[in-house]
């Protein structure tokens, strides 16, 4: 099926506006920043030709586009935004305000470098410090994959046993702005995929109003961040339905993660979005030479998969979970800390090290990962790693 | 225009038995207004007295849809709620006829909240944003805020030996809103009920962003008896503190002129967060104060003056 599909060529931008476009929400906020200016434009575009009816709201800042879509969503409509960087450190309060009224709002957040200093490249330094808003987070290697999430998202946020704001994260300019062949799904397919929305409550029910965002203190609060926690680890199962059902409107397989040749491979980087690409040709290039190396991408990092990933690398020797944002914990990267905990309990586990890389849009090139690889070889051989955290491609 | 009697038919939005303050001015600004919407009304609050006070989880005071999403968001949020009942009216998934009012206080208003206040006004929601003017930050415990008139008594502005209180005079946030050229900008107070109710009916009925600054008195800040409320309330307007106006697709109106404008003192000594003033050495202080008070007053007269000579040529 999906080999009769026709392959257009479109930025990952452009790619994620046209799934919004096929998925017409009620509400959009639009906000410029750079690197996802260009979804809000391309999506403005969509609305001044009537390609799409939704209600565009064009705010003043990010803050208000992160509270007019709570608003919107809370009213009881489709409602979204899209964001990158300084623009999700502005939400940042009311990003916990959409997972706390277990809003379903699907938002791409484009990659970028958090200030200071000021930097419009890609790194995941916005979506990291998001970990723990209480929302989904998807990431996509591709315009491809930026674009196959966007519509999930959508479905996996609605669902009643959910009900949770999911982020789609792809990487600023490398993924955002590059031009790549992709393949779309037919406008209707999409529409009958993530259907009509309906909330369960709304402001509009007049007969039974609702109090939306009341004190909660502390004689319940608990009990509804248990629920939230619920909601989250049940979000588990229903993003592998989900993926399922999408694989019959698009023949594209997706998962927690995507593991490319590592069944036997001894020698693993673990990297997040675009670098994965990089990843996967030095993989070919070292396997062609007969090396026993893989990856691991992982597409989902709340909820974290921990026991899928563990099982994933429990056959490795020596794994190298790079991050692409620094905690400053002195510790390693917010990935690498995941992964690593995750294996506290496994009884058998790999050696374990972190790359932070690629800060502020550091080309990360093939030449770097043979590096990495090269340097975990030699870690396997002598039997521990050389050093827990490197920063990787740095002057010093 | 409805009697008080007719008026007090109109079933309520706000139940009985919430948890503000005795004599606190918010709640009667909120049952004057949203008795004037009269039908399906959406709710947006700004985090603060009103909030904490009418929704303590599991019990709310709400008989109407209601939403209080973060502090400093109440007009983004609404803007939000007033876009989602466009796109569905449009799309045939509703068919009431909905009015959206906002009540924040004039630290949500004035201060944290005034970019997403202008932001909804410019973009010219169908809603009635209404700030509940007390004067300062009182949820928190009584700290100044741009709207606190000079020489008040707060907690961070506090009386002290080389301190006569709040330094600044108030922003005029009034004027402000009605800078953004909306169809209905208008300043009331309780105690002129009649004024308010009228004001009200025309902001609900603007058919775009109104903006209604509502003066709302906090005995715990000001210091005054929870009795005294109204009468305080009809003291800033004798005195012409507190103005009560309108402007109309940018024509300006005086609503109400007092027969014998009060010193301003009057206001001022009926509370206790301006107590200090009248202490031998504050003369002058008291002295600014009712220029300010005069200056403001004429300006708004010739504002007046201005959109009547404009009406005269047009």
């Amino acid at each position: 099926m999906a080999s009769e599909k026709k392959q257009v060529a479109m930025t990952g931008n452009e790619a994620v506006a046209n799934a919004i476009r096929q998925i017409n929400p009620d509400v959009m906020a639009a906000y410029p920043i750079t690197p996802q200016t260009d979804i809000v434009q391309f999506y403005s575009t969509f609305a001044a030709n009537g390609l799409v009816d939704t209600q565009m709201v064009t705010v003043e800042s990010e803050h208000s586009a992160m509270s007019a879509t709570v608003g919107a969503s809370a009213a009881g409509s489709r409602a979204m935004t899209a964001t990158s960087s300084q623009g999700l450190a502005l939400m940042h309060e009311i990003l916990h305000i959409a997972s706390g009224f277990r809003l379903p709002i699907a938002m791409p957040v484009v990659n970028r470098a958090v200030s200071a200093p000021i930097n419009i490249h890609c790194d995941h330094s916005d979506t990291m410090a998001a970990l723990t808003t209480g929302w989904i987070q998807l990431y996509g290697e591709s315009a491809q994959e930026a674009y196959d999430n966007m519509i999930q998202a959508v479905k996996i946020a609605e669902d009643p046993r959910v009900r949770l704001p999911v982020m789609v994260c792809y990487d600023g300019f490398i993924t955002s702005h590059a031009v790549e062949n992709l393949v779309l799904v037919p406008d209707d397919a999409v529409k009958a995929f993530v259907g009509e929305y309906k909330s369960e409550y709304g402001l509009f029910d007049f007969e039974k109003p609702i109090t939306f965002g009341p004190l909660v203190l502390p004689d319940y609060f608990s009990e509804l961040k248990a629920q939230q926690s619920d909601a989250m680890l049940a979000a588990k199962e229903v993003i592998l339905e989900v993926a399922e059902e999408y694989e019959k409107i698009s023949g594209r397989k997706y998962g927690y993660f995507e593991a490319y040749k590592l069944d036997d491979a001894e020698r693993v980087i673990v990297v997040l979005s675009s670098a994965a690409g990089t990843t996967k040709a030095v993989v070919d290039e070292l396997r062609a030479a007969g090396e026993k190396v893989g990856l691991l991408k992982p597409r989902v990092l709340r909820p974290f998969p921990a026991e899928e990933l563990v099982k994933a690398l429990s056959g490795a020797k020596v794994v190298a979970v790079m991050d692409r944002a620094e905690t400053f914990s002195t510790q390693g990267g917010q990935l690498f800390a995941e992964i690593r905990s995750a294996f506290y309990e496994a009884s058998k586990k790999p050696l374990i090290k972190n790359y932070i890389f690629g800060l502020g849009g550091r080309d990360t090139t093939t030449s770097d990962i043979r590096k990495v690889y090269e340097e975990l070889k030699k870690d396997q051989e002598r039997g521990s790693v050389d050093r827990k955290v490197t920063h990787l491609d740095v002057r010093v | 225009m409805a009697s008080l009697k007719e008026l007090s038919a109109i079933p309520e939005v706000l139940a009985p038995g919430h948890r503000l303050c005795a004599g606190c001015g918010a709640p009667i600004v909120v049952r004057q207004i949203t008795r004037a919407a009269q039908g399906p009304l959406v709710v947006t609050n700004a985090t603060g007295c009103l909030e904490v006070s009418t929704t303590v989880y599991p019990y709310t005071s709400w008989n109407t849809p209601w939403i209080h999403n973060a502090f400093e968001n109440a007009a983004a949020t609404a803007s939000g709620v007033e876009a989602a009942y466009q796109a569905l009216k449009r799309r045939g998934k509703l068919d009431k006829d909905v009015k959206f009012v906002v009540f924040g206080g004039d630290g949500g208003t004035y201060d944290i909240g005034f970019q997403s206040l202008s932001g909804a006004m410019e973009r010219n929601h169908n809603l009635v944003y209404v700030c509940y003017d007390n004067g300062a930050y009182m949820n928190t415990g009584i700290q100044r805020s741009s709207a606190t008139p000079k020489g008040a008594d707060t907690t961070t502005s506090p009386v002290g030996k080389l301190s006569y209180g709040k330094r600044e005079n108030r922003k005029d946030l009034t004027l402000i809103m009605a800078a953004h050229n909306i169809p209905y900008a208008a300043q009331v107070s309780p105690a002129h009920w009649n004024d308010l109710y009228q004001k009200a009916e025309k902001a609900f009925a603007a058919g775009g962003a109104a903006f209604i600054n509502a003066l709302a008195p906090c005995p715990r800040g000001w210091r005054h008896d929870s009795k005294d409320t109204i009468a305080i309330c009809r003291l800033a307007v004798d005195t012409c503190f507190w103005p009560l106006y309108e402007v109309v697709e940018g024509k300006t109106r005086v609503t109400y002129k007092p027969r014998e404008k009060k010193p301003v003192t009057e206001f001022l000594k009926a509370q206790g967060r301006f107590r200090h003033l009248f202490q031998p050495g504050n003369e002058a202080i008291l002295e600014e104060i009712q220029k300010e008070v005069d200056r403001r007053w004429e300006e708004l007269l010739a504002l007046e003056e201005i959109s009547n000579r404009q009406g005269e040529t047009a």
